[in-house]
């Protein structure tokens, strides 16, 4: 006596279109807002020697762009870096000693939208070179030694699920026993990943009570939101620094734009949602730009007595 | 029996029996006609477990958005003695879309959070359908630090599309109220049950979901994201919200499976919103034995394993 698929609309037409887009914890961001040059080149194919700013549109010499840690020398815009340059960017040469890499990824749903997430998970750890969208570790910044992660936006938009969630909660756990500064650099567009359903939705919790604990212990944690950090990471240890820094016009927020817009219908206002928004607003301690920011936070552990 | 004017697609076989059985009633009933209307009564008993057993998972999410569904505030008025509501965050409003107040179960003084969907049209439009603002959250966090400074225990109702999507919540901190609401119940002092009554919407449901025990109706849900959010990521379109909910596995028993609920608890046969006062009766029985347990442990005992709960959530392989 199964009953059919309904096809009735929902008793609540007013709210139908808000539930239709209605997607709190992650959002599709990738596609809007101000972007980087494209993804890296894939394997094989030639680096080109120039870019295209996709904040200013001037075409850039690639060598100048990277020697700019990947910020527009004509407008300033912070491109995309992957974990591995932002640690290179960061740390002391060859003081970063990656933690906790065995974590793999796993499909606890059997998950499938279009493709299966076991086949996502494969493909974008060949793709990235990532096993998933967190690395985490410790090194010397400045000769201060702390406990790091970052997420990367190109490893299924940086959302979080266990791997990352559970690397996390490690670091915060191993710099609670250690009394090490923590330093974490989100680039989530994604938030809490679906593809691992609640599961991922609980690593906010965890990753949070973990942050609980690190802060009554007494230690520093320094949070560092760039281009995207939205959905269920905003919406947990992100927010959650002593400190919070920003790179400049980051698009950082709960609900994507999308999401906003078809709830509320009204056009957003300019500069919604980035990190000077954020400023003005009063979330922000300090928009870094990328060039300063190894030795600001070298300065924060500093004044935290790190 | 409670029967509204909102009838799922799914339930119209039982109405068209109820139906039949009513007009049976109307006249005077002989020997034959009342053994026939037992009978029927048998049937359709025996329909609506048939139906409500056998639930896919997007029916399960209709059910749990049924707008006669019970709400915290009927929760309020049938499981507690005693509600003294409490206004307002001290900072910018009063978000009536998060309730929060002190209450009286079994008698143990608690404090009650839980979000409201509101009933009529206004209420409901005033609520934004249960979708509370950073306020919202705001005013839990100042109520729960005030039980926790007092001893009184936290229960938490759940029900949530989600944290509401607007300028002004964004403005005013959706993502940081979530993110501290979690870390502040992650250590809160006292003891603190949380359970999903209707809708456990991603954020928004978290927000005050942080327990510990974790209980959920037998027909409600708790996911990442909504259906219709996640087949419009994924799917590219909100049509397929069915395959999304299926994807998700939104579930209260998908939830036990996964570790991440401690508990789910039975529905009336028809679902909660044919029999709120049942539905109320089981959810006191379950309030009542966990906060039995609850406050005979030590409270740094309680918020030890308030975090070995949360910390052992997840599934990823390891080397
Ligand atoms: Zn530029």
């Amino acid at each position: 006596m199964k009953q059919k698929q309904s096809t009735q609309t929902d008793h609540k037409p007013e709210s139908e279109s808000f539930r239709n887009q209605h997607d709190s914890s992650q959002h599709p961001s990738m596609t809007e807002g101000p972007r980087m040059p494209g993804p890296r080149p894939k394997r094989g194919v030639p680096e080109g020697l120039w870019l295209k700013c996709n904040g200013c549109r001037s075409t850039i010499y690639r060598k100048e762009a990277e020697e700019m840690l990947n910020v527009c020398p004509q407008c300033g815009f912070h491109w995309y870096v992957s974990a591995k340059q932002r640690i290179e960017q960061l740390f002391d040469p060859g003081t970063f000693e990656e933690w906790d890499g065995g974590l793999l990824p796993t499909d606890p749903l059997t998950f499938s939208d279009k493709k299966p997430y076991a086949k996502r998970i494969v493909s974008e750890q060949k793709r990235t070179g990532l096993s998933d969208a967190a690395l985490t570790g410790t090194g010397m910044i400045r000769a201060r030694r702390v406990a790091c992660g970052v997420t990367d936006s190109s490893f299924i938009m940086g959302s979080m699920g266990s791997v990352v969630g559970e690397r996390l909660a490690r670091l915060i756990e191993r710099a609670t026993t250690e009394s090490l500064p923590l330093i974490i650099i989100s680039a989530s567009g994604g938030g809490a990943r679906m593809h691992e359903g609640i599961l991922s939705l609980m690593q906010m919790a965890k990753v949070s009570a973990a942050l609980a604990r690190y802060s009554e212990s007494g230690g520093l944690f320094i949070s560092v939101l760039t281009n995207p950090t939205m959905g269920g990471v905003a919406a947990s240890f992100a927010s959650l620094g002593d400190l919070v820094f920003a790179e400049p016009r980051a698009l950082i927020g709960f609900a994507g734009p999308r999401t906003i817009k078809a709830t509320i219908r009204v056009e957003l206002p300019a500069g919604f949602q980035t990190s000077e928004f954020l400023l003005e607003h009063g979330f922000i301690d300090r928009i870094i730009s990328r060039q300063n920011l190894k030795s600001e936070i070298a300065r924060a552990i500093d004044y935290c007595g790190g | 029996m409670a029967r509204g004017l909102h009838r799922l697609p799914l339930e119209k076989p039982i109405y068209e029996l109820e139906d039949k059985i009513a007009d049976l009633e109307t006249a005077p009933l002989g020997q034959q006609a009342q053994e026939e209307v037992q009978q029927l009564r048998r049937e359709c008993a025996d329909l609506q477990k048939q139906i409500f057993g056998n639930l896919d998972p997007w029916q399960t999410v209709e059910v749990a958005r049924h707008p006669n569904r019970p709400k915290t505030s009927d929760y309020l008025s049938l499981v507690f003695d005693e509600f003294v509501e409490l206004h307002g965050d001290k900072a910018f409003g009063d978000d009536p879309a998060m309730l929060t107040g002190f209450a009286k179960i079994d008698r143990h003084k608690v404090l009650v959070v839980g979000h409201q969907k509101g009933k009529t049209l206004a209420e409901k439009q005033a609520c934004h359908f249960g979708c509370a603002h950073p306020e919202g959250y705001r005013k839990a966090m100042g109520k729960m630090r005030l039980a926790a400074k007092y001893g009184l225990p936290v229960i938490c109702l759940i029900d949530t599309p989600g944290a509401y999507p607007g300028i002004g919540a964004e403005e005013r901190g959706q993502a940081q109220v979530i993110a501290e609401s979690m870390f502040l119940m992650a250590s809160l002092k006292v003891p603190i049950i949380c359970v999903v009554i209707g809708e456990g919407g991603s954020g928004g449901a978290l927000g005050i979901g942080v327990g510990d025990r974790v209980a959920v109706l037998e027909h409600a849900y708790y996911s990442v994201i909504s259906p219709e959010g996640c087949a419009g990521i994924l799917w590219k379109s909100a049509e397929f919200k069915a395959d999304a909910a299926r994807a998700l596995r939104m579930r209260a028993w998908d939830l036990k499976e996964f570790g991440v609920i401690d508990k789910v608890i039975d529905e009336p046969r028809g679902g909660a919103h044919r029999d709120p006062r049942l539905m109320a009766a089981r959810l006191k029985t379950f309030l009542e034995r966990t906060l039995k347990d609850l406050v005979s442990l030590p409270i740094e005992k309680l918020v030890e394993n308030r975090y070995d709960k949360f910390r052992r959530m997840g599934a990823f392989l390891e080397d």
